[in-house]
This record gives C-alpha cells, sequence and structure tokens, in this order.
C-alpha cells in the first residue's frame, strides 16, 4: 500500500509521493511539514513584497516635500505596507511556517490534531491575501487609512475599505484556527510520558500564542464587520453624529491588536529559548519561570489596550489604570530575557549564525521593550504619541524582534527542514549588514521623534534632513543585508552539503530525527525525556 | 493512499474534535461578546431611548422565541441521549423537532423584522437616519444582533440537517456520534446567546 | 469504545432541567414589569447567568466533563467580564 513503514527504509517527506503530484501534492498536501513550507513561501513573498513598499517611503523621506509620489500615494503605500507586514507577514509568521513545522515534532506527535483542517487555515489565507491585494486595483482606489482603520475615517474615505478590512476578516479567521489546532494538538498528541512541564518552551509558547490568537481574534473580526455595517447602513456605532463614539472603535481594534503584538512575539521569545541552550550547551535557566511567563504574557496582554489611546480622550482614570497594567506586562517579558542571560553564564557557547541572530533579537529586543516601557508611561507618551517615535518602537519590537527571530529560527531550522547546509560565513556577513542597517535605519527615528516628526507625514521639515537621510541609508543597507541572507538561504536550501541529523547538538526532539524528518515524523517511537534540554 | 493520512484517519480522536468545538464556540462567544460590549456602552449613554425602543418590540413574540429555542435545546440534547442509548427512531425524531423548532423561531423572527422594515425601519432606511440617537444606536444594535444570532442558526440547522440524513444512512451510530454532539453543541450555544438577547433587547423596563 | 467518553443524561432529567430553564424565562418577563429601578437589569441578568449555566453543565454535559475543561470556560467568561469592566473605568468616568 505505501513505502513507508515501520521497517521499510525511510523516505523524506520533501520526496514522499502520496496520492496527489506534483504541484497538487503541496496544494492538496495534510502533512504538518509541507504546509508550514507553503506559509514560508507566501509568507517570504509578502515580506518581500513590504519591503519594497518600505523603501519606497524611505525614498519618499530622502528630501522634505514631494520626492517620488504625492501625499495621497505616500497614504496608501504605508497603509498596504502595514497591512501586508501586520496581517499577512507577521501575525502568522511564526506560529504557521516554525510552529507548524515543530510543534508536532517537539511533542513527539505525527501531525496536528486537525491535519485537514490545517490545510484549509492556509487555503483561507491564500483567500485573505487574495482579497487584500485586491483591495489595491480595485476601482475605488487603495484604501489610505493606515493599518488601523480608525474611525471616522475609515467610514467615510471613498478608498476600498470594505474590501481590505474583509480581508484582515479573512486572515483573522485562518489565524483562529490554526490557533484552534495547536491547542487540540498540545492537550491531545503528546506522546506518552511528555507531561505540560515536559515540553520544550517552544511548545509552551506556541500554546500561550494559540489562545491570544482564538480569543482576540473574534473580537476583530467583529469589529471589522460593525465597520462594513457602518459604511454600508450607517449604523452609527462609531459615528458621533449618529450618537456612535469613534472611541469605542480604538477600543474594540486594541482589544484584539494588543494582544496581536504577543501572537508575534511569543512564539518569537519561544524561538530563542530554543537556540540558546543549544549553542550554550545548558540547561535554560529557569525552565518554569519561562514557561508559565508565557502564559502571564498572554494572560495580562488582554488587559493593557488602552495604552494605545492615551490622547484620544479617554477618562483619567483609565489612562492611570491601563499604565500601570502595561508596567505590569513588561515584568514576564524581562524574566525571559533575564532567564537568557543567564543561561549564557559559563556554558559552551558556540557562535554560529542561529546564536548571533538570537544575541542581535536579545539586543533589539531591549531597546524596543524599554522605548515601550516610554510609551506605557502616560507622561512621556503625551509627548511622543504619534511621532517616528513610536514608529521605532513597534519597528524594534516587530522587526527586531519577531523578524531577526524568524531570521534566527530559519537559520537554525533550514538543516532540519530542508537537509541540506547553508555557507556561514555569508550568513555571517549578511546578518552585520542586516544589524547595521537597521538600527541606522531606525534609531535616528527615535531622536526625531522626540524632536516632533510626527509618522505617517511624506513631507518634514528641513532640520529633520540630516537623521531622515541617514535613516534612507539604512534602509538600503538593510535590504542589501536581506538579499545577501535569502540568498545564503536558498542557494544552502537547494545546493548546500547534506546536513548531519542534529548539526547544533540540540537535545529536544527534531534532532533525534533524520534531516529531513520523515513524513510522520518519528518511524521508531521518540525517547521522551523528562526535561527537554538535558545537556550534560 | 498513502500511509499518512490512511494513519490519521483510523486514529479518529473524539476527544479532541470535541475540544475542538468548544474552542470554537469560545470563539464566538466572543465575536457577540464584542457586540454585547457595544450594547452595554450604548445602553449606559442611553438608558431612557433603550426602554422606549424596547417597548416597541412584541415581548409575546420574543418569550415564544425563548421557549422554542430553550425547548429546541432540550431535544437536541434527548437527540444525543437516544444516539448513545442506540435508539435511532427516537435520534431522528429528536432531530426532526429541533429543526422544527429552528423553523418556527425564523418565521417569527420573519414576521417581526417585517414589520418593522414595513414601517421603514431598517438598516439605512430613510427613518432610521431620523430617529433621534439613543433610538437610532438601539435598533441598529437589534437588528445587527439579532441578524447575526439568525445567521447562527441557519448555520446550525445546517449542521442539523446533515446529522439528520447521517443518522439516516447510519453513519452516526452509538459508537460514532461526535458530529452530532458536536452540532448540538452549537445548537445549545445560539440558545446560550440568546439567553442573554432576550432580556437585554426586549425586557428593558 | 473507548472513543465515546459523553455521559448519557437520562430523558427525565433533560426534561427537568427544562421546566426550571423556562420557569426562570417565566420569572424574567414577569419581574420586568416590576419597579425594581436600578436592579432590574442585575436581576435580569443574574438570571441570565444562571440560565446559562444551567444549559452549560446539563445540556452540554459540562457536567460530566473534565476539570480542564470546565475551568477553560470559566476562564473565557472571565476574559470577557474583564474586557467589559476594563472598557467601563474608561466611559464610567470620562
Ligand atoms: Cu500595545
Amino acid at each position: 500500500m505505501s513505502n513507508v513503514s515501520a521497517n521499510s527504509e525511510y523516505v523524506s517527506y520533501l520526496d514522499h509521493q502520496g496520492k496527489y503530484k506534483g504541484i497538487m501534492s503541496w496544494i492538496m498536501a495534510t502533512d504538518h511539514k509541507r504546509i508550514a513550507l507553503l506559509y514560508m513561501y507566501s509568507i517570504m513573498t509578502f515580506f518581500i513584497i513590504g519591503v519594497v513598499l518600505g523603501i519606497m517611503m524611505k525614498l519618499e523621506m530622502l528630501t522634505p516635500g514631494e520626492t517620488i509620489m504625492k501625499a495621497k500615494m505616500y497614504n496608501s503605500v504605508f497603509t498596504l505596507h502595514g497591512i501586508l507586514m501586520i496581517f499577512m507577514v507577521v501575525i502568522p509568521g511564526l506560529s504557521a511556517v516554525f510552529g507548524n513545522f515543530f510543534l508536532p515534532i517537539h511533542i513527539g506527535a505525527k501531525d496536528v490534531s486537525f491535519p485537514k483542517l490545517n490545510r484549509f487555515s492556509w487555503w483561507i489565507f491564500v483567500v485573505g491575501s487574495i482579497m487584500a491585494v485586491l483591495s489595491q486595483v480595485l476601482k475605488d482606489g487603495p484604501p489610505d487609512t493606515g493599518w488601523t482603520f480608525y474611525a471616522p475615517y475609515s467610514t467615510t474615505t471613498s478608498s476600498n475599505v470594505i474590501m481590505a478590512t474583509a480581508a484582515a476578516f479573512v486572515l483573522g479567521f485562518s489565524s483562529i484556527l490554526t490557533g484552534l489546532n495547536f491547542i487540540v494538538t498540545i492537550h491531545q498528541l503528546r506522546a506518552p510520558g511528555m507531561k505540560f512541564f515536559n515540553m520544550p518552551l517552544f511548545p509552551w509558547a506556541l500554546y500561550a500564542t494559540a489562545w491570544i490568537q482564538l480569543l482576540a481574534t473574534p473580537v476583530i473580526g467583529i469589529t471589522l464587520l460593525m465597520l462594513i455595517a457602518e459604511r454600508a447602513f450607517h449604523i452609527g456605532f462609531f459615528d458621533p453624529a449618529l450618537g456612535g463614539d469613534p472611541l469605542l472603535f480604538q477600543h474594540l481594534f486594541w482589544i484584539y491588536s494588543h494582544p496581536a503584538v504577543y501572537v508575534m512575539m511569543l512564539p518569537a521569545m519561544g524561538v530563542i529559548t530554543e537556540i540558546i541552550p543549544t549553542f550554550c550547551q545548558r540547561q535554560i535557566y529557569g525552565y518554569k519561570a519561562v514557561a508559565v511567563s508565557s502564559l502571564a504574557i498572554a494572560g495580562v496582554g488582554f488587559l493593557v489596550w488602552g495604552h494605545h489611546m492615551y490622547t484620544s480622550g479617554m477618562s483619567d482614570t483609565a489612562r492611570w489604570f491601563f499604565s500601570l497594567l502595561t508596567f505590569i506586562v513588561a515584568v514576564p517579558s524581562a524574566i525571559k530575557v533575564f532567564n537568557w542571560i543567564t543561561t549564557m553564564y559559563k556554558g559552551s557557547i558556540d557562535v554560529k549564525p542561529p546564536f548571533l541572530y538570537a544575541l542581535a533579537f536579545i539586543f533589539l529586543f531591549i531597546i524596543g521593550g524599554t522605548t515601550g516601557l516610554l510609551l506605557g508611561s502616560v507622561a512621556t507618551n503625551v509627548q511622543v504619541h504619534d511621532t517616528s517615535f513610536v514608529v521605532a518602537h513597534f519597528h524594534y519590537i516587530i522587526f527586531g524582534g519577531m523578524g531577526f527571530a524568524f531570521f534566527a529560527a530559519i537559520h537554525y531550522w533550514l538543516p532540519k527542514m530542508y537537509g541540506k547546509m547553508y555557507d556561514f560565513k555569508m550568513a555571517n556577513i549578511g546578518l552585520v549588514i542586516n544589524f547595521i542597517g537597521f538600527n541606522l535605519l531606525y534609531f535616528p527615528q527615535f531622536i526625531i521623534g522626540i524632536q516632533g516628526m510626527p509618522r505617517r507625514y511624506f513631507d518634514y521639515p528641513a532640520k529633520f534632513q540630516p537623521a531622515q537621510l541617514v535613516s534612507s541609508i539604512g534602509g538600503f543597507i538593510l535590504v542589501t543585508g536581506l538579499i545577501i541572507m535569502i540568498y545564503t538561504l536558498v542557494k544552502g536550501a537547494r545546493k548546500g552539503a547534506p546536513a548531519p541529523a542534529n548539526p547544533w547538538r540540540g537535545s529536544t526532539l527534531e534532532w533525534q530525527i533524520p534531516s529531513p524528518p520523515s513524513v510522520e515524523n518519528f518511524d521508531e517511537e521518540p525517547v521522551i525525556k523528562e526535561n527537554p534540554y538535558d545537556y550534560k | 493512499m498513502s500511509q499518512h493520512t490512511a494513519h490519521i484517519e483510523e486514529h479518529r480522536d473524539d476527544e479532541a474534535s470535541k475540544l475542538g468545538m468548544w474552542l470554537f464556540i469560545f470563539t464566538e462567544l466572543l465575536l457577540f461578546g464584542g457586540l454585547f460590549l457595544v450594547y452595554s456602552i450604548f445602553r449606559m449613554q442611553y438608558p431612557v431611548e433603550f426602554r422606549e425602543c424596547s417597548l416597541e418590540l412584541s415581548v409575546t413574540i420574543g418569550a415564544i422565541n425563548t421557549v422554542v429555542l430553550l425547548f429546541s435545546s432540550m431535544t437536541v440534547a434527548m437527540s444525543m441521549t437516544a444516539i448513545q442509548k442506540n435508539d435511532m427512531k427516537k435520534a431522528l425524531l429528536y432531530i426532526g423537532v429541533t429543526l422544527f423548532c429552528a423553523a418556527i423561531f425564523l418565521v417569527n423572527k420573519y414576521f417581526e423584522w417585517s414589520g418593522k422594515f414595513h414601517h421603514g425601519l431598517y438598516p439605512g432606511s430613510e427613518l432610521m437616519t431620523h430617529l433621534d440617537r439613543g433610538h437610532h444606536l438601539y435598533f441598529s444594535l437589534y437588528f445587527f444582533m439579532t441578524g447575526l444570532h439568525a445567521l447562527h442558526i441557519i448555520i446550525g440547522m445546517t449542521l442539523l440537517f446533515v446529522c439528520y440524513f447521517k443518522v439516516r444512512k447510519n453513519t452516526i451510530h452509538s459508537q460514532d456520534y461526535v458530529l452530532l454532539e458536536n452540532s448540538a453543541l452549537y445548537w445549545h450555544l445560539v440558545d446560550l446567546i440568546w439567553i442573554f438577547l432576550f432580556p437585554l433587547m426586549y425586557l428593558i423596563s | 469504545m473507548a472513543n465515546n467518553t459523553t455521559h448519557t443524561i437520562e430523558y427525565q432529567s433533560l426534561s427537568k432541567t427544562l421546566l426550571i430553564l423556562l420557569f426562570l424565562t417565566f420569572v424574567t418577563i414577569s419581574i420586568a414589569s416590576v419597579q425594581l429601578g436600578a436592579f432590574t437589569l442585575a436581576v435580569a441578568l443574574l438570571i441570565a447567568c444562571v440560565k446559562s449555566f444551567i444549559v452549560l453543565s446539563h445540556f452540554m454535559h459540562l457536567k460530566y466533563e473534565s476539570l480542564l475543561l470546565r475551568i477553560l470556560v470559566a476562564m473565557v467568561f472571565v476574559l470577557f467580564a474583564l474586557i467589559v469592566a476594563i472598557t467601563f473605568i474608561d466611559y464610567a468616568f470620562r
């Protein structure tokens, strides 16, 4: 019946012949590993488009006044950049790609609980993405609201807001189904002998993430439906002329979108928590603290959304309350940083590209996190609200954090996913250029933000010219680094030297099986260790 | 067919399916939760107007629909009991009764809505835009919430229809009834939401 | 088969549950016409909560499910209540 059975020779999931052939064997795939690759290819495509849009903005900001585009065009470009990068790249990014690939393997399972649902999630992800593209080309013109769709502008602008919000709604549905699948998988499919506290910390992070995806996404779903109804029927929820309240939209929007930041960040932290013990050959410091802090972040993260609304006319009581909660949610994140650094202490550190990316992550995340505290405190927030300081802050978190964690993850797991190794020297060169480019691009924006450069403006006074120039140059350097990195990875995955099963001497389950894994992951029953980070 | 998919299919995991359904119900609860949040804020801001508007609704129709939904919730639970006892006839009967109740609910809703439409009261209508603020918001909420709820009734009915035919074809039976169980859970969810909608919409004294 | 883990609830017990629910519905409706002032909403919500608790535990078999699932369901309701309460910190003090 099949060529894969308990004692026959091993066939990798990439070569396996199932019911479907050729391209259909991918589109119809239910194997979590193939679905992970499908997500990765789609997400990388959107990422590249997003980067191109980013570079267009940097070109525009090269000189004051109109450089390459008009103000209206600039609005559309940053809106599309936001929608693409948030809804189609960073939110699905780590959990749909590396979560799909490694969650079942980490817990000793053959697949997720609902493989067909998993495939369906990817399909509707593609449908949502197509709708997002359509919103750009349909006749009313691309949306110009920013990715936040704030009312009342989003209810009155003539651009294609309905299509864009419907796209976000569908993408949200895909995210919900992935989260649902992961929660059930972790509850039901852990290998015999693997209790919750025997799991590696990446599944822990994914578990916390999945709860956020599951419980927060419906709120944005209904909010976007209300927005569509507001445009279609003037239901008045967000229209002050009809008695509604635009602030209510901001509440509903951030009830989802603040937790969504943790949908991006928690798996990123999970990746780093995997990489650091491996390259230090040392047990993770404070396993339980790291595991529980993921849940704490997810829980408290639900209650702090108001820190995005300090200047929008919220009550004073709510402002100090949200500020307090925001400071509390920083604690579990800090716990993780302390534990990563302590894990390195006295470890036998092996400086390889994944580890270097992890270090870059920690550096950038600390800058992003501490400037986040500045924004979480009402007094300072009021000064820098809606300036490029905020832009710099969330790029340090989302790109420097989630993005660099994604790069770390791909450098860490590429040998397992493709069974090939990439060129370390080229990878390191790419890393250094990325790191320099990134900081040049975003750090100046902190400074001019404090000096009063507003965000989402295509023009600026001449005094910001030097900083904007540095920032734009940083953008070009970063793109060079990204090209080198992607080239190195693609070349490695296609023509690299064969990778051994365990190139980094890792201790979690994925390193016990061949590279690339077979269809069923474990042709023999995996050995479950009580401590997943058991280094001698 | 590859052994991979064969493997997945032979390992039926009802526990997983049920947990999955519960998680899906959570998302539905929060979906409606967003609307209840909007409701609570506008009710706080326009208490008098909300009361005036609720007098426009017929408590009788609302009460009948409540009873119908509660009753159907019981019959769908009874169809589960019947399946577990391997009593296919009763199971079919109870699913049928549930579907019938669902239809009654929708017919009632239809008359209720068409009455409003008849008076020119519907989302986006001329009359709606001339109502004062509190009244406008109340009726927007009324149409949005009961409309979304009715949509869920239709989804639930579709699921129960599928179950009905599967019971007849004997693909749902006393050894394998997780689909019916999940559809029943979904149906109870619809009931659960109505339990809150009814007093909040119809009974503002 | 070990796969079907759901407890069987007798018809009689289900119809008793329905009677209780109908009684509570009757109470909600009759109380609505009594002037209780600010308490009307509180009482209506309280009764709705009791009714949904009964539906969850009896009709939805939660009474016989694992402790974990019961905790998860409770958690969802608590989360929603927290979100509403925190939103009201804004609206009540504006
Ligand atoms: Cu936030």
